[in-house]
């Protein structure tokens, strides 16, 4: 008996110890003339490479330009200083719950940023809608995009679904297949995982309908390192066009096999990674003609400032896809406090029906999503720029056959 | 005396989500999961020293039993089916692994999770068609607080009960010397296949229970291997081989890693790595042995 009250003494102990270190650990709740922003996005873990590339660095970059102004300026036209509240999620969905349910009732900051990944960004909207915060989902590629928006009425979808991504691409290669510079075969490879699924899921009946034959179609799994075997049936294809819905490991992979073996394909399509600053660097600078998911306005002034900035702020440019969306969001977020100040329900209604200008253009949703979306760029001149949809303000025409290695 | 303390005790907890903010319940779920998590390890791993890097095989796949049933039917019945799931995969697992000894068991059981994992991922891509799935059940924060709190109590009091019974005393003897209790008449495998099942059904459990929170699912997501390390150390600091061993280094782990997150985002691999060596080191069997063998010692000086 004497023994159980130690152990119980012991335990309650060590739990006020414990819960008595993190009392003392909440946040200053933030004086008038600020605006607390809270974020938990993966610092560590395998998530960290997305979220270092497109999420963290326009977060910080964005907070030190509106800071640099002197704040965010609020509709009475004073301006507010933005504090941040950043946490890990190290990789986990349960952290990140965990996280969030943190800011919104411990930290009650004033607005919650979005974390990075589609799981990542799921897996906190039923928070988010609940504790009643806007969420600007960038970096969530899906389908259901419009089902969430519906459920969700304070979320918001801006990366668009794997369906848009593959259609885009269908449409780029049907106009050079009709142009005659293209045969209508192509090689398809995709990446066993969520992303490179969808993709592959959209791709192949929009490549039917469009009259292209599929002759290759092969899925390999998270991980693969050595394409050589895939790459080389896809080769003996006779495709013109080698289309890979892949994550960086394999678009990097693919793009050194393709070299080394000399597999010169009048259209060379990868996905996740083609438009990060590195990859001319991987394609040991060759990269031009290669074709990747997303892209950007490459003669617009806004793009380049906003390149230039990163640059400078980061060290590094962004990469071509998600980050100048992720850098608009934010914008979008800043007109929008401009307008109708801090009320979640009035900044949601205004992120909703408003019209912003932002580095990618004036930006309007349609039923919370942004679908005026690059499908397509393409390394042209050293510059990852928008191909498609061509008909987009800004897009540029495609180089195909692309130059051989 | 204790059929009153346990009862007020856990009432107590039940009631806590009632006065704790949001923030608070999180916490709260995240440590009353790993308090299970780290008994219900310690529940086969303790007696036996089979360290067992498997239970996010259990956890994931019971997480993900309710991604594949939570539209089509009640959420009871989901739990039911989970707990089979789980008990018949460690029949199979069991049956074919126990033979193993030491570090061939700790190999194979990391295997499992990622064994698991791939055959769901093909299963998913190649008949299901689509990866990732979501789950919408509604079950608030506190639902989710008060099922993991009962596991939990269930968790603990089967591992006292077992610790009297013949299972538990035939599991000490297996794990302190196994041709000893092979000659001493005792049914290795029966014994040792009771208690890993036992103890993955829990495991199971605790990942349909904590599903809910995460809304969609994706095996890299589930089958996260960090959740098998953290189940271990969080054990072994407290101590595997007692009742409230795992509890007790359950709660200030979690509290520490929480801590660090917020406060020192980049050091907290480093952390759990030097955590690791120096539980090995200064607690081989445990926090709670330690202070125990520290008062002893002292006690042996003054006298």
């Amino acid at each position: 008996m004497v023994n159980l009250f130690k152990h119980a003494k012991a335990c309650t102990t060590a739990f006020a110890v414990a819960a008595a270190s993190f009392m003392t650990a909440g946040h200053a709740t933030a004086a008038d003339d600020t605006i607390t922003i809270g974020y938990a996005v993966a610092l560590t873990g395998p998530n960290a490479t997305g979220a270092g590339i497109s999420t963290v660095p326009n977060y910080r970059l964005w907070v030190d330009q509106v800071n640099g102004e002197g704040g965010i300026e609020m509709p009475d036209g004073s301006r507010k200083m933005i504090e941040v509240v950043e946490y890990d999620d190290r990789s986990s969905n349960e952290d990140l719950v965990r996280a969030i349910e943190r800011l919104a009732s411990q930290d009650k900051v004033d607005l919650i940023l979005p974390p990075w990944g589609t799981g990542a960004n799921l897996a906190i909207a039923p928070l988010m809608a609940r504790f009643g915060y806007p969420q600007l989902a960038v970096t969530a590629v899906t389908d259901k995009a419009p089902e969430f928006a519906a459920r969700w009425d304070r979320s918001f979808w801006m990366l668009g679904g794997g369906h848009d991504y593959a259609t885009g691409l269908v449409d780029v290669l049907a106009q050079a297949r009709d142009a005659g510079t293209i045969n209508n075969k192509i090689a398809a490879v995709s990446v066993a995982d969520g992303f490179g699924i969808d993709l592959i899921k959209g791709a192949r009946p929009a490549f039917e309908e469009a009259g292209f034959e599929l002759v290759y179609d092969e899925s390999y799994p998270l991980g693969t390192s050595d394409f050589a075997a895939i790459m080389s049936e896809a080769q003996a294809s006779g495709a013109d066009s080698f289309v890979a819905f892949s994550y960086p490991p394999g678009s990097f992979g693919m793009t050194k096999t393709a070299q080394a073996m000399g597999f010169n394909p009048k259209v060379f399509y990868i996905s996740v990674g083609g438009a990060f600053p590195i990859y001319p660097g991987i394609a040991d600078g060759k990269a031009d003609g290669v074709m990747a998911i997303g892209g950007v306005d490459g003669t617009s002034d806004s793009v380049k400032a906003y390149f230039d900035a990163h640059t400078a702020f980061v060290g590094n440019p962004p990469d071509s896809w998600a980050s100048a969306v992720t850098f608009a969001s934010l914008e979008m977020l800043e007109q929008a406090i401009g307008r109708v100040g801090l009320d979640h329900g009035d900044l949601a209604a205004e992120l909703s029906n408003g019209t912003f200008d932002t580095v990618i253009g004036q930006v309007k949703l349609e039923d919370n999503q942004l679908r005026d979306l690059w499908t397509v760029g393409q390394w042209q001149n050293g510059a990852f720029v928008g191909v498609g949809p061509a008909d987009k303000t800004g897009a540029a025409a495609p180089v195909i056959p692309k130059p051989e290695w | 005396m204790k059929y009153v303390i346990y009862p007020v005790a856990l009432a107590l907890l039940a009631a806590v989500p009632f006065v704790a903010s949001d923030y608070a319940l999180g916490l709260l779920i995240g440590m009353v999961t790993y308090v299970t998590l780290a008994s219900a390890w310690a529940m086969f791993s303790g007696p036996t020293h089979y360290v067992s890097l498997a239970t996010v095989a259990f956890y994931g796949a019971g997480a993900y039993v309710v991604a594949m049933l939570n539209e089509v039917m009640a959420y009871p019945m989901i739990l039911l089916i989970t707990a089979g799931v789980g008990a018949a995969m460690a029949l199979v697992v069991g049956l074919s692994t126990l033979r193993l000894a030491g570090v061939y068991f700790v190999i194979f059981s990391f295997g499992l999770a990622e064994l698991i994992r791939q055959l769901i991922t093909w299963y998913e891509i190649n008949i299901y068609g689509t990866l990732g799935r979501y789950i919408f059940v509604d079950i608030t924060a506190r639902g989710i607080y008060w099922q993991m709190l009962a596991l939990a109590a269930i968790t603990i009091g089967l591992t006292a009960y077992i610790n009297r019974s013949r299972l538990g005393l035939a599991l000490r003897v297996i794990g302190d010397d196994e041709v000893v209790a092979a000659h001493s008449g005792i049914p290795l495998a029966r014994m040792k296949l009771m208690a890993f099942v036992l103890s993955a059904t829990i495991l199971t459990l605790a990942g349909a229970i904590a599903s809910p929170r995460w809304v969609y699912v994706e095996p890299a997501i589930v089958f996260n291997p960090t959740v098998s390390f953290l189940t271990v150390i969080m054990a072994l600091f407290g101590g595997a081989n007692r009742l409230w061993g795992p509890a007790l280094g359950a709660i200030p782990l979690f509290l520490a890693f929480e801590y660090l997150s917020a406060h020192f985002p980049d050091v907290y691999p480093i952390f759990l790595g030097a955590l690791f060596i120096g539980v090995v080191f200064l607690f081989p069997n445990g926090v709670l042995a330690g202070i125990e063998g520290l008062r002893r010692g002292k006690k042996e000086e003054t006298a």
